[in-house]
């Protein structure tokens, strides 16, 4: 049979039952567009996350004081992780490709200011801070290139601690007290705004090495390193190993790429895209039952036909393709439907509710109609088969 | 051309076996005019349908030119049942969506041929049967005498070499009834081996040869001395 033939033949069937047809479209538009709609958000939120993680840039790399076996077990466990130390950073500086070096200390401790007091989040950390993650200063400048050992007593505020501190009035040049301890305010910075519920502003900076002190702790929680743009990962970690093993005599650190920490949270919010498009999946099912039980009533009201079609010269197969084919037209119709109704309402949720973040990306509606085709095809299968079988003599009889 | 030997066809009905058709012997020729008479359920739709090879024997062989075809593909019967065999059924068969120019068109649509071919072929089948004003309808819209020249104009479109019709004026009126076997005799006198199932006596007159059955048995099987016939 010619395809014109095909399709004209499946379209008149179709047409010949517009209500019917267009109800069952329905069904399968419905559950298209659920699908759609359901995992443009899981996207947008997964897009969402990853901006947010992203935005400290990418080229970074982690290290943390100990090694974490896959047994989960450290081998601090037998007493010998020497802490990272500001002496470790320093050493980092040298390799190449590190364009900053990082080293972190943080904790809480009380902020006295302008006969104010808050407590807050400090970080101990170095010059290169604002370069390493992003982190612009809006007034004044950031923790100074000092002697890393001995650095002077300067301290930058996040912008929620300056206005809970200081208001509106200009900060620069105050004294305030931290545990304690006194600063001299040099700088504030950008609004940050909240990172999956910290609040990036409700913070102050202090060097590195009068963080430590302030905690009282041996060792930096967190050295970063950030590396030239075009090294490869591989090399960045190597040349970290190779420094900090030769100073520590064994590996007893961690070292995390920013690549390891998105594939893990890459992959957790695709089992939530997922998970979200299989609820979507369910009322796709209840289309498929549509198209399975007006398929199944066509071939029962067209047995004769059938049985014609046989006795002009028509093959099994043919029949089977027939019926296939409009299975299949109502569930791709339906699902084009769907697409439409399911990325208008996502656009319409955008409009309305700004803060929910929706993305569909192109490959999600290309599976999403090649599913509702699958799905016609399925749903279309066994119907089509019966009527392929059907004994023409038999079918004949039937009125 | 049909050549029918030692043909059983048995149906199994619960714990009874029904001979429809026992023991069949039958030679019919190119061009011959065959009407099969005989009491309801003596066996004539089940030899109609094993002859358009709809159905197959329980026993016995099937030659159909000089070819044995008792137990061929479904491709292949298909294709023949497409290529040289042409049905008329009682109830017209129309498919009710498609118009009378549609349906006429079906077997060659099955068959894949091109449409600029098939156009000129179902205007001629319309106009030598006087429906082309009436292609455009859609069957509900044509008289049942209309209704069954559209089947015969279906049936005889691919210019097979059979035409196979049971009881073909069965839900006709006398008139289209007549109109009917006057356009299906034309078309045996130009050539196509005729086979007519019928059970009115006048219609069974009027063919070269007569067959009688009962029992699923050929009873008698009759030259009838009819002038319109015998013209060559
Ligand atoms: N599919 C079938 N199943 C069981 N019995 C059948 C079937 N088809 C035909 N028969 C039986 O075979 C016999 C012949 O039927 P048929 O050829 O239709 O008779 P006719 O056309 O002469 O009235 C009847 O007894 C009928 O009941
Ligand atoms: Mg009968």
């Amino acid at each position: 049979m010619l395809i014109n033939d095909f399709i004209k033949l499946t379209s008149s069937s179709l047409w010949a039952q517009k209500l019917r047809s267009f109800l069952t479209m329905i069904g399968i538009a419905v559950g298209i567009a659920a699908v759609v709609l359901l995992t443009s958000i899981g996207e947008g939120v997964h897009k969402y996350i990853l901006a947010e993680f992203t935005q400290f840039g990418t080229t970074i790399v982690g290290i943390n004081p100990g090694k974490t076996t896959t047994m989960g077990l450290s081998v601090g466990v037998f007493g010998s992780v020497r802490p990272l130390s500001i002496e470790d950073a320093e050493a980092l500086k040298r390799l190449p490709f590190a364009e900053s070096v990082v080293g972190l200390v943080q904790g809480n401790a009380e902020i006295e200011g302008n006969k104010r007091t808050r407590r807050t989040t400090v970080y101990g950390s170095g010059h290169d801070l604002p370069n390493a993650f992003n982190m612009p200063v809006r007034l004044g400048r950031f923790l100074p290139k000092d002697d890393p050992v001995a650095p002077r007593a300067f301290a930058v505020l996040g912008s929620k601690v300056k206005q809970e501190l200081f208001g509106n009035t200009n900060p620069l040049g105050q004294r305030i007290r931290i545990g304690g301890d006194r600063y001299r305010v040099i700088g504030v910075m950008e609004s940050k705004g909240q990172v999956l519920g910290f609040d990036l502003d409700d913070t102050v900076y202090i060097p590195l090495a009068r963080g430590l002190e302030l905690f009282n702790r041996e060792g930096l929680i967190e050295i970063d390193v950030l590396y030239r743009e075009g090294v490869p990962v591989d090399k960045v970690v190597a040349g970290i190993k190779r420094v900090l093993t030769a100073r520590h005599g064994r590996e007893d650190f961690t070292i995390t790429t920013q690549e390891q920490m998105l594939d893990v949270l890459g992959s957790i919010l695709n089992v939530l895209t997922i998970a979200v498009g299989a609820i979507g999946g369910i009322s796709l099912l209840v289309g498929a039952i549509g198209i399975i039980t007006i398929m199944t009533i066509n071939v029962n009201e067209r047995t004769a036909e059938i049985g014609l079609i046989r006795a002009l010269g028509g093959r099994h197969s043919q029949i089977l393709f027939l019926f296939l084919g409009e299975a299949i037209v109502l569930s791709a119709i339906g699902g084009l439907f769907g697409l439409i109704l399911g990325i208008g309402i996502g656009q319409l949720l955008g409009l309305f509710i700004p803060a929910l973040p929706i993305h569909t990306p192109w490959i999600f509606v290309i599976m999403a109609e090649v599913m509702a085709i699958l799905i016609g095809l399925a749903a279309g299968v066994v119907p089509a088969l019966y009527a392929a079988k059907l004994d023409p003599i038999e079918a004949l009889r039937a009125e | 051309m049909i050549k029918l030997q030692k043909i059983h066809r048995n149906f199994q009905v619960g714990d009874q076996i029904v001979h429809a058709l026992d023991d069949i012997n039958l030679e019919i020729a190119q061009g011959e005019y065959v009407s099969v008479m005989g009491p309801s359920g003596s066996g004539k739709s089940t030899l109609l349908n094993l002859i358009g090879m709809l159905d197959h024997p329980s026993s016995g062989e099937y030659y159909l030119n000089d070819k044995n075809v008792t137990e061929l593909g479904e491709v292949e019967e298909a294709q023949i049942r497409n290529k040289n065999i042409g049905f008329v059924f009682q109830a017209f068969h129309l498919v009710p969506r498609l118009s009378a120019a549609e349906n006429i068109e079906l077997p060659l649509m099955l068959a894949g041929i091109e449409p600029s071919i098939r156009d000129a072929k179902v205007s001629l089948a319309l106009e030598s049967l006087n429906l082309t004003e009436r292609a455009r309808h859609k069957p509900e819209q044509l008289s049942g005498g209309q209704r069954q020249r559209v089947a015969i104009a279906r049936a005889t479109i691919t210019e097979p070499a059979v035409l196979l019709a049971d009881e073909p004026t069965g839900n006709l009126d006398q008139k289209s009834g007549h109109d009917v076997m006057d356009i299906l005799e034309a078309l045996n006198q130009r050539g196509i081996t005729l086979i007519m199932v019928t059970h009115d006596q006048s219609l069974g007159d009027r063919s070269a040869r007569s067959i009688k059955m009962i029992d699923g048995r050929i009873e008698s099987d009759n030259l009838n001395k009819i002038d319109h016939a015998t013209v060559s």
